[in-house]
């Protein structure tokens, strides 16, 4: 709390991006945890609620006539643009929020305090959701090629890598620790996934240690035994994740790549992902097209162009799918590095694995994917995401990037997945957020010496309690094109990879479709599953009742005029909304009706917040909406689109009647 | 002249016919008047021969054709211009067609397309035998390969043995496809045994508009000024004036209209009873000439003290210059009441252009991402769609939020001014949402008030004739309906099928409905009482389920979509209809409309059984109702 010079200030205007007009006054608080902004007046009293790890920059701009324009920037995406009326005020608030979202100790971060009044058994149970020895018996490991090795216990080996480590059978620990010392941060080549049908596999490490010339011999031995726990390939592709230009250029400082000549038996192949800092810059400038105000059709293109971010997911989804190829049907075991092996390696190799396992396009199966390939791996969460005041260069949307070609591939296979886009939004939001343990730190090593799961809380626990939100409607475990295999299209199909407006434009409401087609199908398939209850267990009853013949059985006929509430639920989600600028000539003009809409508006927000209640940081945290968003939950009109209490209480009755 | 001349072979065996995406298929090619018709080779063991593509020769756009012998390719002919066919007596020319399926798709290949209906053999058709003929020691590897780019964007490859064959072939397809005389072309010979020719044809559209409104207002008459045409030769013969203004005032300031298209009613805003009119352009000229009867006819729209808005669909600057070629845009000092908006909406040649590049990028399969998008950008057309979706929500938003009548008008007022009325009634109006209300639309501002489909989809975008008066504006609209229902998906009764078929139909079609330019030439062909009209093939049953949005509830509310950048999306569904396979997308259709049944067959499986159960247990309602 020292550190807040201002805990509140009144007669803030909070503007809206989109319209001018609509700008509300209101109180800005901040808390130890949190900016928040209390709309004056209205009856629901709107809050905008943002952590303050959520916060990626903040900016003071010229003072105006009425006020000192604030603009912060979100990691989340969300862009608060706040006008403060006196200077001073301003700038002490600016002041303590630099402090505030630069935390220096990881006992600033709000996982520490967040407490979901869980007990310890909860709590040490929803750390357990998630097991990576579980997921590598899933996969059928051990086995006669492949073994869990020790050698990495007390991180004695690599201290980025977990202690658990996969290895084939033949490499022992020499051979293991003499490749350790052949490869850069001495992550060696380690089991990511293997496929049991043909026993190819995924094996991952960083870049080795060549320079021009050198080799080591327990290095060539280790990528032997990779191929050896293949017996149906007799060479294993090893995919260099960098463009080539940059792995030569590593050679200079005695790293590089592998020679082929020196290894038996290898399949070199460059894929050029290019590194965090250019990942760095193009979501920069694509999110400068993303907050230019009313821009032209061709400045977006444009500017989505020239960010190349769209080029780059494509790279990171060539890279996989080459991988997914090269296992599924070629059958080959892959060795996939890029220069330390978390970054584009991770991203790499989960999007092989998502192409190539369905379960990893569960939910429970992301969520051990994302554990696997990222968290045990030492990703860098701390240094990417910038959790803790660090250095600039090391931040980068990493798995930001892993995240949009998940969701560019449910956009391509929309019934292959069985959670829905919301899911990753929050996902992502969560990683930024710290408020849970799990992406705290930048290995395991460090998360163990904190005693993360002791102290605080798993986001897997969280979101698979809420899954119901998390579910699409389309996926079904008999449908076809969740098996196997997924064969993204390929050239000439550059037009299926799609800007994520719901992701990068998240907050802006008015932006996305006004209506919900997942929230619709999941209330008909529940309304369905509860009808189709209701049946059996009214058939039941007839069966009763004839039976016994009771005529003076009691029978409250409890049950609506279904189709009738469909009906409704389908119209509460088709709602009016506001129109933009689409003139800036009818400014000019005496307009009627001065404060239109603002009714509608909210009703807008009704349907359209995708962060529910469910989710107690993200409703509260969310916006603009939060207090409005909790009465669609409650409110009978809403009962559609979202699961609500009423239906609920509807199939509570509907089971009394059958006792 | 028969259609026999122009049909050089009528049949070649052993045609290989490929499409991207799908296997190639061999079998036998035959060339009607008006289709392009290939049926696989039987079986050995019998099997019947299954009808692999059945192509309306008006969907062709281009022609292009390699000679494999040359190794060189052959630049892409231009089809020769036929001039006028004489007339010859319909239905002698080609004896009348079963009915076939026919869906979004229909005209693909439909060997292993699973979505669409496979064509299977239809018994009345007989290779005929008279190219029996030894011709079998042609030169080895003599062929030649047709690519035809049909006007629904689809491209078809047919493999020819035999040089001359293929030549001919080709021609014949060149000469048919420009068959430019209306009655020659085929809705006026193809009979669908389910249907009635009469049927379908929607009685008087605007005098059943006009019906509604004079429900609600008594402002406004029907006028038969235009009953033969003779005031405006683009409008149909009733339109909905001022009640207040006479005939005469109308003749007159018809006079001072582009075209004779003085101000109708297009929409009445039943909400707070102002309207959308259209027009073409005045011609003030560069003398800056008035109309009185004009500005009393505008004037009798506005209550004293009212303010309307007139939108013109050119920029200030092109509304000017058309002064000096006589048309021109109403002065403030004549028209006080009136505040002109301009909004410049591409038209004409540069949209034409616009749909062409578009196609030819979306085509081009060396474009890496890195470029795509500067391509997708220097198209332009989605600069267009966002255009002219503002432009309607400015309409709409004058109208309901306003408060304001509004004009609508470009120079010609056949082409932006319709895109802008339409879209701002599917805007405003949750009448026109439905199946049956978008027809209605699609009628009344699109059909009648004389948009002229035969010169504007005369060609596609693949096409190498010189660009006459071709411009996809029809294709704009739907493309902006697209973008409606993508961000209100609930909203529109008919889903993007409807939107791909009336494309397809537009450009070239089985049905009357889009034949013509406008109401006086539809009459003076007999279209109506020669042709099957599209709707009436729609609204059977089960095509009609096709068409069919299963996540539509009425929504009584205005629709203001977003016309941000990022909300506006290329319609990949028609555009990429035939380059990307959209199996996993059909699957979650699929899937969508398992769900929305299944819920309305346990809806009526419930009330059944509740049904049944208060039968057989008669005291549960009055026990209830304690």
């Amino acid at each position: 709390m020292e550190h807040i010079r201002m805990p509140k200030v009144e007669n803030v205007r909070l503007l809206d991006r989109l319209s001018s007009r609509k700008a509300a006054v209101g109180t800005l608080y901040l808390t130890a945890t949190h900016v928040i902004f209390v709309e004056n007046g209205s009856e629901t009293r709107k809050e905008t609620w943002v952590l303050h790890s959520q916060i990626s920059s903040i900016e003071k701009q010229a003072t105006t006539a009425t006020g000192c324009p604030l603009l912060i920037r979100c990691k989340n995406f969300q862009v608060i643009q706040l006008v403060i009326p006196q200077e001073r005020d301003c700038h002490d608030v600016y002041i303590s929020l630099i402090r505030l979202a630069r935390p220096v100790k990881y006992e600033e971060l709000y996982c520490f305090s967040f407490n979901p009044k869980l007990d310890k058994e909860e709590r040490e149970k929803g750390w357990k959701l998630v097991n990576l020895s579980e997921e590598y018996n899933r996969m059928g490991i051990p086995n006669s090629y492949w073994q869990i090795s020790d050698v990495n216990r007390e991180y004695g080996v690599c201290d980025s890598y977990p202690t658990e480590v996969y290895v084939p059978k033949s490499a022992t620990a020499h051979i293991i620790v003499g490749s350790s010392k052949f490869r850069s941060r001495r992550r060696f080549p380690a089991l990511s996934y293997y496929c049991k049908d043909n026993n190819a596999s995924i094996c991952r490490s960083s870049q080795p240690l060549s320079g021009f010339s050198a080799r080591c011999l327990e290095d060539e031995q280790m990528l032997q035994a990779i191929r050896k726990a293949n017996p149906g390939s007799d060479f294993i592709y090893v995919v260099d994740t960098r463009p080539k230009l940059n792995a030569m250029a590593n050679r200079a400082a005695g790293k590089g790549y592998e020679n082929e000549d020196n290894y038996s038996n290898i399949k070199f192949q460059f894929i050029g992902i290019e590194n965090i800092h250019v990942m760095r810059n193009s979501l920069q400038k694509m999110l400068e097209v993303c907050e230019m105000k009313s821009p032209s059709m061709s400045d977006f293109l444009w500017g989505l162009e020239n960010s190349g971010w769209l080029k780059h997911i494509k790279a990171i989804m060539d890279a996989g799918i080459f991988i997914a190829k090269a296992v599924a049907e070629e059958g080959v075991s892959v060795l996939v590095h890029c220069s330390d092996g978390w970054d584009r390696t991770a991203q790499v190799c989960s999007v092989a694995s998502l192409l190539l396992d369905p379960h990893y396009r569960t939910m429970k199966g992301f969520m051990v994917l994302i554990e696997k390939d990222w968290v045990s791996f030492g990703h860098k969460f701390n240094h990417r995401y910038g959790n803790l005041d660090g250095d600039p260069k090391e931040i980068s949307p990493v798995i930001d990037q892993f995240i949009e070609c998940v969701w560019q591939l449910m956009e391509q296979f929309p019934c292959a997945f069985e959670f829905n886009e919301r899911f990753l939004i929050h996902i992502q939001h969560h990683i930024y957020s710290c408020q849970f343990g799990n992406f705290l730190c930048n290995s395991q090593k460090e998360r163990r010496e904190l005693k993360i799961q002791e102290r605080t809380y798993s986001l897997w626990a969280h979101l698979w309690k809420n899954r119901a939100d998390y579910l699409n409607p389309l996926y079904r475990p008999d449908h076809r094109q969740i098996w196997g295999t997924l064969h993204p299209q390929m050239a000439p199909c550059n037009f299926l990879y799609k800007f994520w407006s719901g992701m990068y434009n998240r907050f802006e409401k008015g932006l996305h479709p006004r209506q919900s087609v997942t929230d619709y199908l999941m209330a008909v398939k529940e309304e369905t599953q509860q009808l189709e209850e209701e049946l059996a267990v009214l058939g039941e009853r007839l069966a009763n009742l004839q039976k016994l013949q009771l005529n003076g059985n009691k029978v409250k006929s409890k049950q609506q005029d279904r189709s009738k509430e469909l009906a409704l639920s389908a119209s509460s989600n088709s709602l009016a909304n506001t129109p933009q600028e689409y003139s800036n000539d009818l400014k000019s003009f005496p307009s009627r009706s001065p404060s239109q809409g603002d009714e509608e508006d909210s009703a807008l927000i009704l349907t359209q917040d995708n962060l529910k209640s469910s989710d107690p940081d993200l409703s509260a945290n969310s916006d603009q909406e939060s207090g409005v968003e909790d009465l669609s939950c409650r409110s009978p009109s809403a009962g559609g689109c979202l699961p609500s209490e009423d239906s609920g209480k509807d199939s509570d009755e509907a089971v009394c009647l059958a006792v | 002249m028969e259609f026999s001349e122009l049909i050089k072979t009528a049949t070649v065996e052993s045609v290989l016919l490929s499409c991207a995406g799908q296997p190639a298929v061999k079998g036998t090619l035959c060339i009607t008047s008006h289709h392009l018709l290939l049926s696989s080779c039987p079986g050995g063991d019998g099997q019947p021969s299954a009808v692999e593509l059945w192509l309306l020769i008006r969907n062709v756009d281009a022609v292009e054709k390699r000679l494999v012998l040359s190794h060189r390719p052959v630049p892409p002919s231009v089809p020769s211009s036929m001039g006028v066919i004489p007339r010859c007596h319909p239905g002698t020319a080609e004896p009348p067609l079963p009915p076939l399926p026919r869906g979004p798709r229909q005209w693909a290949l439909t060997s292993s397309s699973p979505p669409c209906p496979r064509v299977q053999n239809v018994g009345w058709y007989q290779p005929p035998r008279s190219s029996g003929s030894p011709r079998d020691n042609r030169l080895a590897g003599s062929s030649g390969t047709i690519t035809l780019r049909c006007k629904d964007l689809k491209v078809l490859q047919l493999e020819i043995p035999g040089m001359e064959e293929c030549l001919n072939i080709a021609s014949s397809i060149e000469a048919l496809s420009s068959v430019d005389s209306v009655m020659m072309m085929y809705p006026f010979f193809h009979r669908p045994q389910s249907l009635r020719l009469e049927e379908g044809w929607p009685l008087l559209p605007v005098e059943q508009y006009f019906q509604q409104l004079a429900l609600q207002t008594t402002q406004w008459r029907l006028s038969d000024v235009n009953r033969d045409f003779a005031v405006c030769p683009t409008y149909p013969p009733a339109v909905i004036v001022p009640a207040a203004v006479s005939e005469e005032t109308l003749r007159r300031a018809a006079r001072f209209r582009q075209g004779g298209r003085f101000p109708v009613l297009s929409y009445y805003h039943s909400r707070n009873g102002t309207v959308m009119l259209r027009s073409g352009q005045p011609l003030t000229g560069p003398n800056r000439k008035r109309c009185a009867e004009d500005e009393m006819l505008l004037g009798s729209v506005l209550d004293d003290g009212e303010r309307g808005f007139i939108i013109d669909t050119r920029s200030a600057q092109a509304a000017k210059q058309a002064r000096m070629t006589g048309g021109g845009t109403e002065p403030k000092s004549s028209y006080p009441q009136w505040k002109r908006l301009h909004r410049p909406l591409e038209r004409g040649r540069p949209l034409q252009e616009s749909f062409i590049k578009l196609v030819e990028a979306c085509n081009d399969a060396s474009l890496g991402m890195d470029r795509w998008l500067g391509r997708l950008e220097s198209c332009r057309w989605l600069s267009h769609v966002k255009a002219a979706l503002s432009t309607a929500c400015l309409a709409a938003q004058c109208l309901d939020r306003e408060e304001s009548s509004v004009l609508v008008h470009g120079a010609e007022g056949t082409d932006t001014t319709l895109l802008v009325t339409a879209l701002a009634q599917l805007i405003l109006e949750p009448g026109c949402r439905t199946l049956k209300g978008f027809q209605g639309l699609l009628e009344r501002e699109w059909i009648q008030a004389g948009h002229p489909f035969h010169l504007r989809c005369a060609h596609s975008a693949y096409s190498h004739a010189r660009l006459k008066q071709e411009a996809p504006l029809f294709l704009l609209f739907l493309d902006c309906v697209w973008q409606l229902s993508r961000q209100f998906p609930f909203s529109l009764e008919f889903s993007e099928g409807l939107l791909l078929t009336l494309f397809d139909n537009a450009y070239a079609s089985d049905y009357g409905t889009f034949l013509c330019n406008n109401e006086k030439e539809r009459c003076l062909c007999k279209v109506k009482e020669s042709t099957h009209s599209l709707w009436a093939w729609l609204d059977q049953p089960e095509e009609r389920k096709k068409y069919l949005n299963p996540l539509y509830s009425p929504n009584p509310l205005v629709i203001w979509p977003s016309v941000e950048p990022q909300s506006i999306q290329l319609w990949q569904g028609l555009f990429f209809r035939w380059i990307r396979s959209s199996q996993y997308l059909d699957e979650a259709w699929a899937e969508i409309w398992r769900l929305v049944e299944g819920s309305n067959t346990a809806v009526k499986e419930s009330t059944e059984s509740r049904l049944s159960r208060s039968l057989s247990d008669p005291t549960a309602p009055t026990e209830n109702e304690r």
